[in-house]
């Protein structure tokens, strides 16, 4: 079995700086992770390799030094590393990012693609399926639970109460959710592989069969109007003096004053 | 594409168990006051089999409604409902496409929108039309809440949004209003069952995550005791949301981790969080402080908390729960009467 994971290099801690130009978010100079979500993906992956015998790459877009998550998920398991950078691709909202992850895709063999369910700096949720919607695949999201059955899987689909169990066929796409598994960690074995024996491949615009016009920020439907950091909280009405019933009454009246009950 | 073609403010409702979903009843408010602004209609897009009391979507504002009726569309699967709604936007050309930010909308929505081939902006959480251009202006947070971004989508239609349910308000029901269905027909293949659905679990124990709850009731070390976590769970029940917890907490054992709030544990930013016997450490604060209305409860007057909630109290929360408990089911009994 071909597996390719889509992981995502993102920002580690709260620091964040915009371009007063673009409006797009400048990530030089914070510390970064693998994405919770992707990194979850990733072990899902690792596990059936383990299982079942698999063949795992993982694909990122971002800079340049997206190779250090790259590396972080050799050392993991993984058995081939994709780095797609090109400055064609900066300013791509999800739409344009799907399109170019899809666009690296269709050049590689897979019969599962997993991503994680949503980044921690964005929050969409939405390029896992924009891709498998331009690679023309079933998609899955919101997975908990990944089981290989003979040229299928089983998989746990949450819903807010309850889950669907799903049959696919592969090819497809799986979004994976974090509490699915806690990931492995690096060993130092791994760690050694990752920098001596393995390789981090990079593929820039010229060795994808896409125009720079349907990428990018020029290929993206969505522009960034503005951003703005919210207000400093102040502190609310504090009530010292009420019994028990008297704050009760009180925490409900002003929860009906803004429409929460 | 021609943009002038495009017209209308359509809304996907979202059903279960041949029931309406209350995240489509609040965009149907919206609907209405992007509708007014455009000088257009408000079209509500129903998809499943039997669905109880369609008529209610006129009454919260839909001028017409598009109903696919067919049991093959009785229970969500992301192929054949993806199919249903290209078809509208193709024969209907709405100007703007509102989804709930759920399970089913952060699916479909994504999968809709690269279909069609147009923009898609998640998990909005302020949605206007712009007095001088006329603009769709899609406000969402991002970054965990730390930065807001206001979207537009310029070239592409329809204008897609998810947007957070609780966010938007329901407007006044009106039952004098004439109801319009027309019913969409769309032919459902076996090629477009790109999955099959062995079985589906209706739970409310097994909670997705404390990050999509609209109502989060956290206990830390000022609970007491893991017992005491038992009247949370109460109040959680009557608020319709679910319990979290402080590090401290977590740290005694007496919760999970996967229900932790803050820099090491969840970011989370519900529409309520109670604070109850939390003191307000910097990492926690920073895990919540993006709720939309926070409520502490503290027997320390001077816990740092306080200055972050909307509205404290001191006092022993294990009294002031039941209390509240109670007065909530009297408001609710007011509320039904």
């Amino acid at each position: 079995m071909k597996i390719v994971v889509c992981i995502k290099q993102v920002p580690d801690t709260n620091e964040v700086r915009l371009d007063p130009i673009t409006g797009t978010l400048i990530r030089d100079g914070v510390p970064s992770i693998i994405n919770p979500d992707d990194k979850s993906g990733l072990e899902a992956a690792l596990v059936l390799k383990d299982k079942h015998g698999a063949h795992v790459t993982v694909l990122t877009m971002g800079p340049p030094q997206a190779d250090l998550a790259l590396r972080e998920a050799l050392a993991m398991g993984a058995d081939e590393a994709i780095l797609l950078t090109d400055r064609a691709f900066a300013g791509a909202d999800t739409w344009a990012t799907s399109l170019t992850l899809a666009k690296a895709l269709e050049k590689m063999e897979y019969d599962l693609i997993v991503t994680g369910r949503q980044a921690i700096d964005g929050d969409t949720a939405q390029v896992g399926p924009e891709i498998a919607e331009h690679l023309k695949i079933p998609h899955i999201s919101y997975a908990k639970d990944i089981q290989k059955e003979d040229d299928g899987l089983i998989i746990k689909r949450m819903f807010e109460e309850g889950y669907h169990l799903i049959r696919v066929k592969m090819p497809c796409l799986i979004t994976a959710l974090s509490e699915m598994n806690s990931p492995r960690y690096m060993n130092v074995a791994g760690v050694f592989d990752a920098y001596r024996e393995k390789e981090v491949k990079i593929l820039s615009i010229a060795d994808l069969n896409i125009d720079k016009d349907e990428i990018g920020l020029k290929g993206s439907p969505t522009k960034v109007k503005k951003s703005f950091t919210k207000g400093a909280k102040t502190a609310g009405k504090l009530y010292k003096d009420l019994d028990e019933k008297e704050a009760a009454k009180m925490i409900v009246e002003k929860l009906q004053e803004k429409f929460i009950i | 594409m021609k943009k002038e073609d495009y017209s209308g403010v359509f809304v996907f409702i979202e059903q279960k168990d041949q029931k309406i979903q209350n995240v489509s009843v609040e965009l149907l408010g919206k609907a209405q006051e992007l509708a007014k602004d455009l000088g257009q209609e408000v079209t509500a897009v129903l998809v499943g089999h039997d669905v109880e009391h369609v008529e209610r979507l006129g009454h919260y504002g839909a001028d017409n409604i598009l109903y696919a009726n067919q049991k093959d569309l009785d229970v969500y699967m992301t192929e054949p409902y993806t199919k249903v709604l290209t078809e509208v936007i193709n024969n209907k050309k709405p100007e703007i496409f509102l989804f709930g930010a759920t399970a089913i909308g952060r699916d479909l929505a994504p999968r809709l929108a690269g279909r069609v081939f147009t923009g898609l902006t998640a998990d909005c959480t302020s949605l206007e039309i712009s007095a001088e251009t006329k603009d769709f202006l899609m406000t969402r947070p991002a970054f965990g809440g730390n930065i807001m971004a206001t979207i537009i989508c310029p070239d592409h239609r329809p204008q897609m949004a998810t947007v957070r349910p609780g966010v938007m308000k329901k407007s006044e029901i009106d039952t004098t209003k004439d109801i319009k269905i027309e019913s969409i027909d769309v032919q459902i293949n076996q090629e477009d069952m790109t999955y099959e659905i062995l079985e589906v679990v209706n739970e409310k124990t097994e909670k997705m995550d404390i990050q999509e709850a609209h109502v989060l009731i956290s206990g830390g070390r000022g609970v007491g005791n893991p017992e005491n976590f038992g009247k949370l769970d109460d109040l959680a029940h009557e608020l319709g949301g679910i319990v979290s917890s402080s590090r401290a907490a977590v740290d005694v054992g007496w919760m999970p981790k996967e229900v932790q709030v803050g820099q090491t544990g969840k970011t989370v930013r519900p529409n309520l969080y109670i604070a109850c016997g939390i003191s307000g450490a910097i990492q926690h604060l920073a895990g919540m402080e993006e709720s939309d209305f926070i409520v502490a409860i503290n027997k320390d007057e001077t816990a740092p908390i306080f200055e972050t909630a909307d509205l404290g109290v001191v006092g022993d929360l294990n009294k002031i729960i039941p209390a509240l408990i109670e007065e909530l089911k009297v408001a609710k009994e007011v509320k039904n009467q």
